[in-house]
C-alpha cells in the first residue's frame, strides 16, 4: 500500500514538472496540491512524507487500524474526482498534444535492446514490469501493467496517468482485502549467502544485490536504479530532434539525478 | 467552455494556500518531528548510539553525558524503539530550521539513580 502512494506522489511531482515545462506554471501547482493530500496520508500513516522510513529487517514498524483505512477509502474519492480533472488537461489539450505527439519516438526494439525501464519500456509498447512477477501482494491482485504504443513523448505521459488511476485502484483493493496479523517477524541469525530483489519504482526497475558472509557485516551491497538505464534509449531519443524540444525529451524520461550518478 | 467552470469555481471557494506562520501547522500524531530526550531515565547502555545511522547520538557512560547533533539526526525513529527504558520520544511539531553557523552539539547530563532493591533477606 506505501509503494502505490510513493508511485501516486512521484508520478503526480513528475506531472507537475512536466507542466512548468511546459509553460503551464498554474497546471504544475495544481498537481502538487493533489500530491499535497496523498503526502498527508503518508504522513499519518508512516510517520514522514516523502522518507517513509517503515520498513525493518522482518518486516515493517508500523500498523494501521481500520478505522483509518476505511477513511482512507472516502479520501481516495475525492483525490480520484481531482486526478480525473487533471489528467484530461494533460491527455486532451490542444496545446499540449500538439507538442507530445510524434516527438521523441523510440521504437520498440530500440528500447528492448538499449534496455529502457519503466514507462519508458511500456509507453513504446513492451511489457515490462517488475510488478508482474508477483512480489509482496501483487500476485494476489492480479496485476496487469500498462501498456501504450506509439514510443512518443505523448506515450509516456499516458502511461504515467493511467497508472495513477491504476495505484489508486490497488490501493483501494488492498485496503479491503488487508489480512490482521502481525506486521513484524522477529530474525534471528546472521545474514549469510547472497539475495537479489528486483521492484518497480515509479521510474522503472530497482534492483538490490546483498551478499553476505555469516558475520553481521555485509560484505557487498548494490543498487541499480533505473534513470541509469534509461540513459541510453534517451541518447537515441535525443538525436535529431529540434533543439525547443529537448527539455521535454529529457523530462519525459522521469531523470532523477541522484539514482543517474550512481 | 471548461475554463469558465474553473474560472467561476476558483472564486467561490477559498484559497488553497495555507497562511503558514501565522496559521499553525497541522501534522499528525505519529509524525516523526524532532527527538526529546528525558535524562532522569536513561541508563547509559548505549543502544541508541549503537543504532543511530547518522551517528548523530554519543554516550559517555563514565562522564555521565549524551549528546545529540540535532543537524546529523535524520528523525528515523531507530533510536525510539531500540531504548528499553523510555528515555527518548519523538514528538510531533517538526524540527526548527538553523544556519551552519548556529549549529552546535546538545548535552545532557544523566541523572540516572538506580533504584535501591531491597536486600534478599539470607535463608537460615
Amino acid at each position: 500500500m506505501w509503494g502505490e502512494y510513493s508511485r501516486l506522489h512521484s508520478h503526480l511531482l513528475w506531472l507537475g514538472l512536466f507542466a512548468d515545462s511546459l509553460g503551464f506554471e498554474s497546471l504544475f501547482y495544481q498537481a502538487w496540491k493533489i500530491r499535497e493530500s496523498i503526502l498527508d496520508e503518508m504522513e499519518a500513516t508512516t510517520g514522514g512524507r516523502v522518507i517513509q522510513g517503515v520498513c525493518k529487517v522482518g518486516g515493517v514498524r508500523r500498523d494501521v487500524a481500520n478505522s483509518f483505512l476505511s477513511d482512507m477509502d472516502d479520501r481516495l474519492d475525492e483525490i480520484e474526482d481531482e486526478m480525473k480533472d487533471l489528467t484530461n488537461v494533460f491527455l486532451n489539450d490542444y496545446t499540449l498534444t500538439k507538442r507530445l505527439v510524434g516527438k521523441g519516438v523510440l521504437s520498440k526494439e530500440d528500447a528492448y535492446y538499449l534496455g529502457a525501464a519503466g514507462p519508458t519500456a511500456r509507453g513504446s509498447g513492451l511489457d515490462l514490469d517488475a510488478r508482474s512477477t508477483g512480489y509482496l501482494a501483487y500476485g494476489d491482485i492480479g496485476f496487469k501493467p500498462v501498456v501504450e504504443k506509439g514510443g512518443d513523448g505523448y506515450a509516456r505521459c499516458a502511461v504515467r496517468c493511467k497508472e495513477l488511476f491504476q495505484s489508486v485502484e490497488i490501493i483501494r483493493r488492498v485496503i479491503t482485502d488487508m489480512p490482521e496479523g502481525d506486521v513484524f517477524t522477529p530474525v534471528k541469525g546472521n545474514p549469510d549467502g547472497e539475495y537479489f530483489s528486483r521492484s518497480e519504482q515509479p521510474r522503472g526497475e530497482v534492483i538490490h544485490y546483498l551478499k553476505g558472509n555469516g558475520t553481521k557485516h555485509l560484505a557487498q551491497f548494490r543498487v541499480r536504479t533505473p534513470t541509469l538505464t534509461n540513459i541510453p534509449p534517451l541518447v537515441s531519443i535525443l538525436a535529431g530532434c529540434e533543439l525547443a524540444d529537448v527539455p521535454q525529451i529529457v523530462l519525459t524520461i522521469d531523470p532523477c539525478i541522484g539514482c543517474m550518478e550512481r | 467552455m471548461k475554463m469558465l467552470k474553473t474560472i467561476l469555481k476558483q472564486f467561490l471557494n477559498k484559497p488553497a494556500t495555507t497562511m503558514f506562520p501565522y496559521v499553525p501547522l497541522e501534522n499528525f500524531e505519529g509524525t516523526r518531528g524532532h527527538l526529546v530526550f528525558d535524562p532522569a531515565k536513561c541508563t547509559s547502555c548505549m543502544m541508541c548510539m549503537k543504532r543511530c545511522p547518522s551517528q548523530a547520538i554519543t554516550v559517555q557512560r563514565a562522564e555521565k553525558i549524551w549528546t545529540l547533533d540535532r543537524f546529523r539526526c535524520v528523525m528515523c525513529g531507530n533510536c525510539v524503539d531500540v531504548c528499553k527504558f523510555d528515555a527518548l520520544l519523538m514528538e510531533r511539531e517538526y524540527a526548527k530550521s538553523a544556519t551552519p553557523a548556529q549549529r552546535s552539539v546538545e548535552t545532557y547530563e544523566i541523572t540516572y539513580v538506580k533504584p535501591e532493591r531491597p536486600k534478599k533477606e539470607t535463608a537460615e
